[in-house]
């Protein structure tokens, strides 16, 4: 699914990531963890092609192509999805429009036919009862006046219509209620199979009793420095980042 | 963001082609003769001309104003043509059959077929060519309904009393110098009178083309909505790309007795000039309309095109309890230059304005909204809500806002708010990260920006509307 080996990124002349490798395989959850300025918020937006972020070595293989060959939305048709931490506001967009206009674009690029209006409208109704978002959040604009909580819960719902194969969810547990976490947990587990991999970045452990990962990495100073399994996470908790990075050091 | 935005811009305008006709062209220059020359062609009675020559004379003392946020030479007026008609039309053709085969085909180039069969249904069109009405569709359908369509030169011929009335009421000679240019030299226009209690039945449209070189084009409309009476109307506009800027100065004045209802739409796509700024045309126009007692009047607006756009739609709310509405959408690109914005005059009790201004700035334009709102002392009970929204695509281009407001009376209330804000590129993410590529992701975002005035125009104008921001948008991002 996803091979990065020895990766390095940078942001405004600041090197951020520093030969991070990872290999992720079809039905895999892995987490990512780390300190605050560890890199991880980078990580999601480098694969995604966020402009800004400046690959300056290694290679990123993703279903079998160089990542870096492909344009930002060309990513997204291929089935990258990246949960923002803090999505935006489109005002006057309504949130079917886009919706309709992205899952429209992933589904020429795979090849079949576009979904009639009415369609669309009856998938993105049930869709949106499965994240608790009320269908009046359909017609507003895109994330416009929507709480925290809706708007990633909108992020899920995003990326339940466009089924992608490759999820990266960057820090969505941040600013959530336990509710609302939840719903985005029941979300992401409903979406787990055996095609699909998930790349869940967190600061927490908590979103982890939610979301139970395969692997655990925890990410500092720009590379992967320890992996492990769930009980991984747990250490982290009790502990803190702050022996592994003087570990490390 | 800004690399992505830079790209600029490759603009197609798809009504820049020329019409290879005879026409019978002044030549250049201004001068009584000129005046009483046009007046002639038109067959105009005495009190018209003299009319005429006192805007002249009142103008030759004026001064071009400077006050506007534009630059652009000192024009010469001397070297405009100040008429320009097919000489097809000379005996103006009675029915479509007789239209010059060429003005049609010119028509239906610009996608407005004339043939009644073939026109969007319900709506009724005046088409005016350079300095001339060409033809009027639906009429009999509408006289049926006692509403009176036709040229602005034709009125005058069959309904001088309406003329005489109303022509200068709203917006008299002097008033500023480019109404007292179109005044003096105004060719022909569209005429529109709907009767007490009638709501008209289609929509009324009038489509002015440019086509002549160094000619200008100085329109002038008159709508009366009689009491209690309904119209909507709309005008479109365009012209051949050319490299010289050549000049429209259009006076309309709308005037809406009690308890009528007038809606004017208008779609501006004058030719904008090319990527380098070169040619476009100066749109200086002056509209406005009184409002007597409940009365409404709504400007909506759709400014893409011209190089220089100097208009300020406005409402003077004379009658108690009369509502005027501004909505406006202005786009500009490459090297143009708008300057547009609007007077809502409070005068009487309760009276209500709403203005929603949607400015939209793209490449190395410069766009500014100029709005009065001014509550005199007899306007009881006044409200005057007011929203500007300026966004910004790219670093190169400029907004600005003038809001201007007068208050006399203590009990009005105004209401004023404003925001500038660019096509984040956060925006542009997270379109992109969901499958769509940059262009769409811009024209999306635009649209959704534009929306709350999009929704005020009729239907099948609305979509128009979207779809030519679209192409003035081409290229606007890389």
């Amino acid at each position: 699914m996803l091979r990065i080996t020895d990766l390095y990124a940078r942001v405004e002349e600041k090197e951020i990531l520093k030969g991070l490798s990872l290999t992720v395989k079809p039905g895999e959850v892995h987490a990512i963890m780390g300190p605050n300025g560890s890199g991880k918020s980078t990580l999601g937006n480098v694969l995604s092609g966020r402009t800004g972020y400046e690959v300056t070595g290694g290679t990123v293989e993703f279903n079998g192509q160089n990542l870096f060959d492909l344009e930002t939305e060309e990513r997204a048709r291929e089935g990258l999805f990246l949960a923002f931490q803090y999505p935006v506001e489109i005002p006057g967009v309504s949130n079917m429009e886009f919706l309709k206009a992205a899952v429209d674009a992933r589904r020429k690029h795979l090849n079949l036919p576009e979904l009639s209006a009415v369609e669309f409208m009856k998938l993105a109704r049930e869709t949106s009862k499965r994240v608790s978002l009320d269908q009046a959040f359909l017609k507003r604009g895109v994330n416009e006046g929507f709480s925290g909580g809706e708007k990633k819960r909108n992020e899920i719902l995003q990326m339940m219509l466009l089924e992608p194969r490759l999820c990266i969810l960057d820090e969505t547990d941040s600013g959530l209620d336990i509710d609302a976490l939840q719903v985005v947990a029941n979300g992401v587990n409903a979406m787990r199979s055996e095609e699909r991999s998930f790349i869940v970045v967190t600061h927490y452990q908590r979103l982890l009793d939610y979301i139970v990962p395969d692997y655990v990495h925890v990410l500092a100073g720009g590379r992967i420095v320890r992996s492990g399994d769930k009980e991984l996470a747990k250490e982290l908790e009790a502990k803190g980042y702050g022996w592994i990075e003087s570990e490390v050091a | 963001m800004t690399e992505q935005v830079e790209h600029l811009i490759k603009r197609e305008y798809a009504a820049g082609f020329h019409t290879p006709i005879d026409s019978e062209t002044l030549p250049p220059g201004l001068n009584e003769e000129v005046i009483r020359f046009i007046s002639a062609r038109k067959n105009e009675p005495e009190w018209l001309l003299d009319w005429r020559l006192k805007a002249f004379r009142a103008w030759q003392e004026m001064d071009e104003p400077t006050w506007a946020h534009v630059n652009y030479p000192p024009i010469d007026f001397q070297a405009v043509s100040y008429y320009s008609a097919p000489k097809s039309m000379a005996d103006k053709p009675k029915s479509l059959d007789e239209v010059d085969p060429e003005l049609l085909k010119t028509y239906e180039k610009l996608g407005i077929p004339l043939h009644e069969q073939a026109v969007l249904a319900g709506v009724a069109m005046d088409v005016v060519f350079d300095s001339v009405s060409v033809v009027t569709t639906f009429r009999e359908k509408l006289e049926e309904a006692g509403v009176l369509f036709c040229s602005i030169s034709e009125a005058v011929q069959r309904y001088p009393d309406l003329v005489k009335k109303y022509i200068g009421s709203v917006v008299p000679q002097k008033d500023n110098y480019y109404a007292a240019l179109n005044s003096a030299v105004f060719s022909d226009g569209s005429f529109v009178y709907i009767p007490k209690g009638v709501r008209c039945p289609m929509e009324l449209s009038t489509y002015f083309r440019i086509n002549e070189q160094n000619t200008g084009q100085f329109e002038r409309t008159l709508i009366i909505a009689d009491e209690g009476s309904y119209v909507s109307y709309l005008e479109g506009c365009t012209a051949p790309m050319r490299d010289e800027n050549q000049l429209h100065a259009a006076v309309v004045e709308l005037i809406a007795l009690d308890n009528a209802e007038i809606k004017y739409s208008t779609v501006q796509n004058w030719y904008p000039g090319d990527e380098q700024g070169k040619g476009g045309i100066y749109n200086f126009v002056t509209k406005r309309g009184v409002c007597h007692t409940s009365a409404k009047i709504s400007w909506t607006q759709v400014e893409t095109g011209s190089a220089i756009t100097w208009k300020y739609p406005s409402c003077v709310l004379r009658g108690d309890n009369s509502v005027g509405e501004f909505y406006s959408v202005a786009l500009t690109n490459n090297f143009q230059q708008a300057d547009t914005g609007t007077k809502m005059i409070h005068i009487g009790k309760n009276t209500r304005s709403t203005i929603i201004s949607k400015g939209i700035s793209a490449g190395r334009s410069s766009n500014a909204y100029r709005g009065l709102v001014r509550m005199n002392p007899g306007a009881e009970g006044a409200r005057n809500y007011t929203q500007c929204d300026s966004l910004l695509i790219g670093d190169k281009c400029g907004a600005h806002t003038f809001p201007y407001i007068e208050s006399k009376n203590p009990t009005a209330v105004i209401e004023h708010e404003a925001t500038t804000s660019k096509v984040s590129e956060d925006q542009l993410f997270l379109c992109q990260q969901r499958g769509l590529d940059a262009e769409k992701a811009v024209s999306m975002i635009v649209n959704g920006f534009c929306r709350e005035v999009f929704k005020e125009l009729p239907m099948e104008f609305a979509v128009e509307a979207g779809k030519l921001l679209e192409v003035s948008l081409e290229g606007s991002v890389g």
